[in-house]
């Protein structure tokens, strides 16, 4: 082989890197068209950072993972989401529940817990990609801070999708990926999953006249109650 | 027949029924195929079952499967509970049809989901891949996420969103568990498949490291406890349970939810071995003791019958993960009768909480009246069952929160009071709300119409048998299971 550890260690830093600058882009990101291209920068940044990881420890069985990250995230799932905005008319701008600078300031604050949390993992691993863990939990972590504070079905729904990305980045980090049949399998419930938030969106749409998730709030206790 | 063939044949049977329905559709056999379905995997089931019981626990398919004592009494409560909700669903969603709430394609989806479904439950118990356990997991999810929003209605819907957002975002955070689980297993089994397998797993746990394994256990609580409906993670059960049809209420109250637990447990052994102290249980105990707490309270301000069945739900699992939480021979004894017993009694509660609430049109609980008057099938069933699910002997329930109790009392006393209270506000709520329903006189819009008897009765007999009597198999199951969740 020709690329020493030490190398090889910085190339997948360098990626982690960029795919934690994705992460807070999106955080930041006001339209929704720049939120897809960013899922799908983040998507691409992942299988390269795959590829890598398996062309360098020589698991072959990464590449077919960097492949289907490749037609799942980078193409399939963006384009999906692009139709579906088309079709239904929907607003192109993000609504925020908080605000942009105090978002990005948790994202921050996520950033230094992951660090601390991923602390016993990355003692005790081997792998030259045990310094990108923490970048990956963080991602998770942001995905789901995404989830929380955006009103709009599409982009809870791109919050989830970059949380599953953090997860995969998670596995190819920690061990060098999970078993093939079990990237296989989660790469279907994927998929299907995307399926179903595509039912809904027409669901939503045509019962609520939008995607704001704000509207749905019929089953809350107090309402029942009184 | 060797082994493999049997489990690819209980496993096979409902996706074959699913792809038969979904070319079927909305026929008028549809729903005596679906009965069929059921029945034929409740078979294969029943025959797996004696295998295990003749020959013990079994490795099947290159090690791809795993069933033993714990696994083999869920998937044979599984494959019958989706018999009896098969066999209500019958006349249910028909009547549902009529009423013009669902349409040809949303029975044509109906079917098939509630196959793949059950397949979905049974691969998550069968399978001996911690990785493929968290898959059929996400996958049960997801076959029931559009089964949830099937009358479309604004409530519906909404309810399904969530649903599928939080188990969603619940499910992501026990992957990672197992990616953690994955990290520390490969260190001492290798890379490969087979660091996944829970049966390798098990045999090396005092190996594992322990600071990453306790990292491991909380996200797989968060995850797992999330679909088991555990406070405060539970905020999508009473939505998705009350707005979904009624079939799919009592197969997500009844099923789900222990398929849920069962992984968490199955993880929990892991953690135990690992860690060499009480550390995962205690975090079980805290999170039971708080969902029995709050889910009591929440029973007492419901207004929706179906609702309030849901934070039962909760009530009962909490008692069930605490139980799990306490170890020990009789409180996991408890424990795993507990889940067959909430499970038979509160699909049967489903079944006659859909009857009432089909006669009277609506399932607010003020306007639902005079059941014993009306039909008595149905009001007794509600009656019996709530006195079931109270905790009432001589019904199992009282047995298996009996045994619970004593194991606290024994082990735990200061956890007693919280638990005792919990079982009190519950019961006290759930007869607050159920005497005015059955009792009093027949309102003018309650509509007779021709009940489902037979599911109602077979869970209830079955129920009050093992409160008698806990047969011998059972039994044998029961305490081969706690050996092994030692």
């Amino acid at each position: 082989m020709d690329i020493s550890l030490e190398t090889a260690a910085r190339i997948t830093s360098f990626i982690a890197a960029l795919v934690l600058i994705t992460s807070f882009a999106m955080l930041a990101q006001k339209r929704i068209y720049g939120l897809i291209h960013l899922f799908a920068w983040q998507g691409l940044f992942l299988a390269l950072n795959t590829a890598v990881v398996g062309y360098i420890a020589d698991k072959h069985h990464l590449f077919i993972s960097s492949l289907l990250t490749l037609g799942l995230k980078v193409f399939l799932l963006p384009y999906i989401l692009y139709v579906l905005i088309k079709r239904l008319n929907i607003r192109k701008d993000v609504e925020t529940i908080v605000n942009m600078p105090t978002t990005m300031l948790i994202g921050i604050g996520l950033v230094i817990f992951s660090y601390h949390l991923t602390a016993p993992v990355r003692e005790l691993s081997t792998l030259m990609t045990r310094s990108t863990l923490t970048i990956a939990l963080a991602t998770v972590m942001i995905g789901l801070l995404m989830m929380i504070t955006r009103r709009n079905a599409v982009t809870q729904i791109i919050g989830f999708l970059a949380m599953e990305n953090g997860l995969f980045f998670t596995a190819t980090s920690a061990t060098y990926g999970m078993p093939l049949v079990v990237e296989l399998g989660v790469a279907l419930d994927v998929l299907i999953a995307a399926f179903i938030f595509g039912i809904f969106f027409f669901h939503i749409s045509t019962t609520f006249d939008s995607l704001d998730v704000g509207q749905m709030a019929r089953l809350k206790e107090d309402e029942m109650n009184e | 027949m060797n082994n493999s063939d049997m489990l690819l044949i209980l496993l096979g049977l409902p996706v074959a029924s699913a792809v038969v329905l979904a070319f079927v559709g909305d026929r008028k056999f549809a729903p005596e195929i679906n009965i069929s379905g059921s029945a034929a995997t409740f078979i294969a089931g029943i025959a797996l079952a004696i295998e295990v019981y003749m020959h013990g626990p079994m490795l099947a398919g290159g090690k791809f499967f795993f069933v033993d004592a714990f696994n083999i009494y869920l998937a044979v409560l599984t494959s019958f509970v989706s018999v009896t909700t098969a066999l209500f669903s019958r006349r249910y969603m028909r009547r549902e049809r009529e009423h013009g709430r669902v349409g040809q394609v949303g029975m044509r989806f109906y079917h098939a989901m509630f196959q793949l479904f059950i397949f979905a439950m049974l691969l998550c118990l069968l399978t001996n891949n911690v990785g493929i356990l968290w898959i059929s997991m996400e996958l049960a999810t997801l076959t029931t996420v559009l089964l949830v929003s099937l009358y479309r209605t604004p409530t519906a819907i909404e309810a399904a969103w969530k649903y599928f957002i939080l188990c969603g975002v619940g499910i992501a955070q026990a992957l990672f568990g197992t990616v953690l689980l994955y990290f520390a297993a490969e260190k001492v089994l290798g890379e490969g498949g087979d660091a996944l397998l829970w049966t390798n797993l098990s045999r090396v746990s005092g190996q594992l490291e322990p600071t990453i394994l306790s990292l491991a256990f909380v996200f797989l609580m968060v995850g797992y406890g999330t679909k088991v409906g555990l406070v405060p993670l539970h905020n999508w059960l009473p939505d998705a349970h009350s707005e979904g049809p009624t079939p799919i209420s009592a197969v997500l109250s009844g099923l789900l939810l222990n398929i849920a637990l069962y992984a968490l447990v199955r993880c929990k052994v892991l953690v135990d071995g690992s860690t060499q102290t009480h550390y995962a249980g205690d975090i079980m105990m805290v999170f039971g003791i708080l969902s029995i707490l709050v889910a009591a309270f929440s029973i007492l301000r419901q207004k929706d019958i179906k609702r309030m069945f849901s934070y039962s739900s909760i009530e009962h699992m909490g008692i069930a993960t605490f139980a799990f939480g306490l170890g020990g021979p009789i409180a996991t004894f408890g424990a795993l009768l507990h889940m067959l017993m909430h499970s038979l009694t509160k699909s049967a509660i489903f079944f006659t909480a859909g009857h009432a609430s089909q006669m009277h049109r609506t399932q607010e609980m003020d306007k639902i009246r005079g059941l014993f008057k009306g039909k008595p099938l149905v009001g007794w069933g509600l009656m019996l069952g709530v006195m079931a699910l109270a905790g009432l002997p001589p019904f199992g329930i009282f047995t298996s929160e009996f045994l619970i109790l004593t194991a606290t009392i024994q082990e735990a006393p200061l956890w007693t009071p919280f638990l005792l209270l919990g079982l009190a506000v519950a019961f006290a709520a759930l007869f607050r709300a159920v005497q005015p329903m059955v009792s009093g006189d027949v309102p003018d819009y309650q509509k007779p119409l021709k009940v489902a008897h037979l599911p109602v009765i077979l869970h209830m007999t079955i129920v009050l048998i093992i409160g008698l009597y806990i047969p011998d198999f059972l039994n044998q199951w029961f305490k081969t299971a706690v050996e092994l969740l030692k």
